[in-house]
C-alpha cells in the first residue's frame, strides 16, 4: 500500500525568499525539471513519480533521521542517507519500480518509467 | 544452569502477581498488578527498597544514538555520559547492563568507539542487541558484529543465564520487508525453539530486543511482524518480561504472563503515537529535555518471580 503524505512543501514559501536563491546560485547546474523525491516526515514525496526512460531521479533526505532507499526486488539499494544526503539513480528501462526505506519499511514509494 | 525458582506450582500460581513499578523523575511510583494499575501508596517505598536489597538488579540503557547532533539534542554524547554517571552513582550496583540498540546514529567507527568508551568506562558487563542504526555501515552490519557479535548466532542473537533468570537477546532489525515492521525471521525463531527446550517453565524469562515485540503503533512501524510466533513459544513460562527500545519513551502492557516495557532513550525523545506528523526526533524546550531521557532498572526479587522495573530520568 502506498501512503500519500498529507504535508507537501509546508514551509517552502517562507524559506524561498533568501535560502532558495542562494541554493540555486551555489549549486551545480541542474536541469530545472530534474525529478526529485523528497524524504520528509518518514514519507517519500511524491510517493508515486512517473518519468521517461533515461531520467535521473534524485532522492534527498530532509529528515533528522537517516533513511535508505531499497528496491522491493533488490535491484537497487542506497547507502544510509543522513540529513541532507542525496542518492541519484538513472532509470533506463520502462516499468514500475517499487521501493521502500530499508530502516523504516512502512515508508514506501514507486517510480513508474514510461516512454 | 542454576535455577533458584524450581518450585513450579508456586511459579505458576504467582504469575498474575507480577508487579511493575515506574519511578518517574520526581520519585512517583506506581504498580501494575494483574494488569490493573494500582496507586503508588499500595507499594511502599520500603517494600521497593527491600526488593532492591534482597534480589539482584540489572540496568537497561537504550537508544544512545552517538553521533546524533540535531536540534532535538545537539549533544547526545553528553547525555549518555550523564546517564552513565547516574548509573555509577547508584547505591545498589546493578549486576550488569543490557543495551537495547541504536548505540550509534550512523554505525560509524568513531561513534561505536565513543559509545564503547563511555558505556564500557563504567565497568559493567554490557549485553547488547543492535538497533537499525547500528547496521548501516558499508558492510550492512559487519561493524556491529565485529564488535558485539562474539558468541552470538546469526545477526547477533544469544541467550544467557544469571541468578536463575534466562535472558534472551533477539535481533529484529535485519531483512526488513517492504511494508513490514520489525522482523525476527525463521532462522532466529528456530534457534529460539531450541534455546528454550532446556529451560523449565518456572524459570523467569527476560527477552530484550530493539523494536517493540508488540504492536505499539504499526502506522509508525512500531511493532514486529513475527513477534507472535516468539511469544507463542514463551506461553508455558510463568513469568516473561519483554524489554525494548526504539520508540524513545516508556510504554507498558501486561498480557497474561508477559509484561512488555519500553525504555527511554538517552539521546532524544520521540512523540507519543499519532501525536505528530512523523515519529522523528521531538524538539522540546531545553529545560524539559532531561526529563524525557533516562534509563530503566530491573530488580529480580530473590525467591520470587516478580520483576520490578524502575524508570529514572536524567532530570
Amino acid at each position: 500500500m502506498i501512503r500519500f503524505p498529507t504535508r507537501l512543501f509546508v514551509g517552502f514559501p517562507v524559506a524561498f525568499s533568501l535560502a532558495a536563491i542562494l541554493a540555486i546560485a551555489s549549486a551545480p547546474l541542474k536541469a530545472a525539471d530534474e525529478p526529485m523525491v523528497k524524504i520528509e516526515n518518514f514519507a517519500f514525496t511524491p510517493a508515486v513519480l512517473t518519468v521517461k526512460p533515461g531520467t535521473v531521479v534524485t532522492f534527498q533526505n530532509d529528515d533528522d533521521i537517516p533513511h535508505l532507499v531499497v528496491a522491493n526486488d533488490g535491484s537497487f539499494r542506497s547507502k544510509a542517507l543522513d540529513t541532507g544526503d542525496t542518492y541519484a539513480l538513472t532509470f533506463t528501462k520502462a516499468g514500475d519500480y517499487a521501493y521502500f526505506c530499508g530502516l523504516h519499511p512502512h515508508m514506501q514509494g514507486r517510480i513508474t518509467v514510461a516512454p | 544452569m542454576n535455577h533458584h525458582h524450581d518450585n513450579e506450582a508456586d511459579g505458576i500460581s504467582r504469575r498474575h502477581a507480577l508487579e511493575c513499578m515506574i519511578w518517574a523523575g520526581t520519585g512517583v511510583l506506581w504498580t501494575i498488578s494483574a494488569g490493573v494499575p494500582v496507586s503508588l501508596s499500595l507499594l511502599g517505598a520500603a517494600e521497593a527498597a527491600e526488593a532492591m536489597a534482597t534480589g539482584f538488579t540489572f540496568l537497561q540503557i537504550s537508544d544512545s544514538h552517538i553521533g546524533f547532533d540535531k536540534a532535538a539534542n545537539p549533544h547526545a554524547i553528553d547525555t549518555l555520559k550523564e546517564a552513565m554517571g547516574k548509573i555509577q552513582a547508584l547505591p545498589q550496583k546493578p549486576a550488569f547492563m543490557i543495551h537495547t540498540g541504536d548505540i550509534t546514529h550512523l554505525s560509524k567507527a568513531a561513534q561505536f568507539d565513543n559509545a564503547a568508551q563511555i558505556i564500557g568506562g563504567a565497568g559493567f558487563d554490557v549485553h547488547y542487541v543492535p538497533g537499525e542504526h547500528d547496521l548501516i555501515d558499508d558492510g550492512n552490519g559487519q561493524a556491529y558484529l565485529e564488535r558485539y557479535g562474539k558468541g552470538t548466532k546469526g545477526a547477533g542473537w544469544y541467550s544467557f543465564d544469571q541468578n536463575g533468570v534466562h535472558f534472551i537477546g533477539l535481533v529484529n532489525v535485519v531483512n526488513l520487508k517492504a511494508g513490514g515492521l520489525g522482523n525476527l525471521g525463521a532462522d532466529q525463531l528456530a534457534w529460539l525453539v531450541d534455546d528454550l527446550k532446556a529451560v523449565s517453565a518456572s524459570t523467569p524469562i527476560v527477552v530484550f530486543a530493539h523494536i517493540p515485540l508488540w504492536a505499539v503503533y504499526p502506522e509508525w512501524g512500531w511493532g514486529t511482524d513475527d513477534a507472535a510466533q516468539a511469544l507463542a513459544l514463551l506461553k508455558r513460562f510463568g513469568s516473561v518480561t519483554v524489554l525494548n527500545g526504539h520508540i524513545h519513551q516508556i510504554m507498558q502492557k501486561v498480557e497474561g504472563n508477559v509484561t512488555f516495557h519500553t525504555a527511554r532513550s538517552t539521546a532524544f525523545p520521540q512523540p507519543a503515537p499519532g501525536t505528530a506528523a512523523s515519529p522523528g526526533p521531538m524538539t522540546v524546550p531545553a529545560g524539559q529535555l532531561r526529563g524525557l531521557l533516562g534509563t530503566s532498572s530491573v530488580t529480580v526479587k530473590q525467591g520470587g518471580q516478580d520483576l520490578a522495573i524502575i524508570d529514572s530520568t536524567l532530570a
